[in-house]
């Protein structure tokens, strides 16, 4: 592989790497939460809807975290790295426009409420979580220079996004859901995601 | 008159009662997945509680002397609904509780079909051991989510003549089942003149938020409230509120099956009022925006 041959000075880029990260983890876990909501009209809201949310969130996360890693092989740079959190952005677009027309489908078609919440939470949240889950080991690769600092970069990369995370939970619970509907509050994270994403793109050509 | 006062005073005085009784002897303790359910005896007053640390919400009571009678207000003022549809042959009750309203409904109507919804499968073993409550070929009880079941009844066409709304401890609220899509799943399952009766919150934020929800499916409604009770319940029909003769009428006609009950339904059509007393501008709650566990905190 190619670990001797650091492409470029990434110290220049690390705060924005952090931030990056720290904003994939907010909106993780915001739209985890909002994730109940969303399943609450068609599924109840009881445990067994949260076990189906949390455990897909999980499943597409490892999964993610596999792809991104993968790809951070390959050459990393922050226009790959941006292009995760544009792709992000467009994976939540569904949930916004489509979400009751495949919860309608899912409610018609299984009885069981606990397998109906995990296939409806399988459409709806698979796909932009897993892309999600990219962005964390990616950053790691754009942020090591030398494999001795490894296991700090990667410290201090997790204690930023799980930070970013708490505090999606946070607001989205205390706050967010007082203030405006739903659909803004998703639309507000494919905004920003999309910001994110076209930072990183830019940073990227200002650097090459 | 004097018997208004007297009765108003009775009113008073078991309000005073009953906020004093609280914290008999525990008899039955448990911990289910929704929460914690504790059966409370005091004399010959028998209480479903479910407990939280700050402090007991009550959700039922019998007095064991006298089983038939309906110790909390708010429960015969469910009775209400009675007036606009005196001859229910089928009967939905959201949140079974003790079983209270099933049990009663079932002896008041035992032609009527009766099915209840109720989450918590520990609810209704201990209805069914501490409060004397039977399921039967007539009382179905359904465990699971009302959202679920109301979705699931529109789509296979179940009618009921009369929903009867009471899924709120008072401590935690559904919100998937006080926003305006609820409500209108609900509607959906009423029959031609079918009456919905909803146990509300009187108090906070969440009064005029809920009020008007109410009010966008249901068209107005009559905003029933007691004085000497904190409780305010909602009789909605959709397809028109009868005046007060004919309300009056048909509480003379009840009283007498539900004197046993303790429920004084004669008194309650001069409380029945279409009159609005919240906020109008209030915002109404909807699957997309129901903070409404947030709204009851301020």
């Amino acid at each position: 592989m190619n670990e001797h041959t650091p492409t470029k000075p990434m110290h220049r880029i690390g705060w924005a790497v952090l931030l990056l990260a720290f904003t994939s983890g907010f909106i993780i876990m915001s739209v985890e939460l909002l994730g109940g909501r969303i399943l609450a009209p068609y599924f109840g809201s009881s445990i067994y809807v949260w076990g189906s949310i949390i455990s897909i969130f999980m499943v597409a996360l490892s999964v993610g975290y596999l792809i991104g890693g993968r790809l951070s092989v390959q050459s990393p740079n922050l226009g790959r790295y941006g292009l995760f959190f544009l792709s992000a952005a467009l994976g939540l677009l569904p949930i916004v426009f489509f979400a009751n027309h495949a919860m309608e489908a899912v409610f018609s078609a299984i009885d069981d409420p606990r397998y109906g919440s995990l296939l409806a939470s399988t459409i709806l949240f698979f796909i932009p979580t897993a892309i999600l889950g990219m962005i964390a080991p990616y950053s790691v690769r754009l942020m090591v220079n030398d494999t001795d600092h490894s296991g700090q970069v990667a410290g201090g990369l997790y204690f930023v996004s799980t930070l970013g995370s708490a505090l999606g939970t946070l607001l989205t619970s205390f706050y967010l859901v007082l203030w405006f509907d739903m659909n803004t509050i998703l639309i507000a994270m494919v905004a920003v995601l999309f910001s994110a994403g076209l930072l990183a793109i830019f940073l990227n050509r200002g650097d090459a | 008159m004097n018997r208004r006062v007297f009765s108003r005073l009775g009113a008073l005085l078991s309000c005073l009662v009953l906020s004093l009784s609280s914290g008999g002897e525990v008899i039955h303790k448990e911990r289910s997945i929704y929460r914690n359910i504790e059966v409370q005896q005091k004399g010959s007053e028998r209480c479903l509680v479910f407990a939280t640390r700050r402090d007991d919400r009550r959700q039922t009571c019998v007095d064991l002397k006298a089983p038939d009678r309906v110790v909390f207000s708010y429960v015969r003022m469910t009775f209400g609904g009675l007036l606009l549809a005196p001859n229910p042959s089928s009967i939905l009750v959201i949140g079974l509780g003790g079983g209270t309203l099933p049990s009663a409904l079932s002896k008041l109507y035992p032609e009527a079909g009766i099915d209840a919804i109720e989450i918590d499968a520990a609810v209704v073993q201990v209805a069914e051991d501490y409060f004397d409550f039977q399921s039967n070929n007539r009382i179905n009880v359904h465990i699971q989510d009302a959202r679920v079941y109301t979705k699931r009844a529109g789509q296979n066409g179940t009618t009921y003549d009369l929903i009867i709304l009471d899924a709120f401890t008072g401590d935690y609220i559904p919100e998937h089942l006080m926003t305006r899509e609820y409500l209108e799943e609900t509607r959906a399952l009423l029959a031609p003149g079918g009456v919905v009766v909803a146990n509300t919150f009187s108090a906070s934020d969440l009064y005029s938020y809920e009020s008007e929800t109410y009010r966008a499916v249901f068209g107005p409604f009559f905003n029933f409230k007691l004085p000497g009770s904190g409780n305010r319940v909602i009789i909605a029909r959709p397809d028109g509120l009868p005046d007060r003769t004919t309300l009056a009428l048909a509480a003379k006609q009840l009283a007498p099956s539900l004197a046993p009950f303790g429920i004084a339904i004669t008194e309650f059509p001069r409380h029945l009022t279409s009159k609005t007393d919240w906020d109008r501008n209030a915002p109404i709650l909807t699957d997309q925006f129901s903070p409404a566990n947030l709204l009851k905190n301020r």
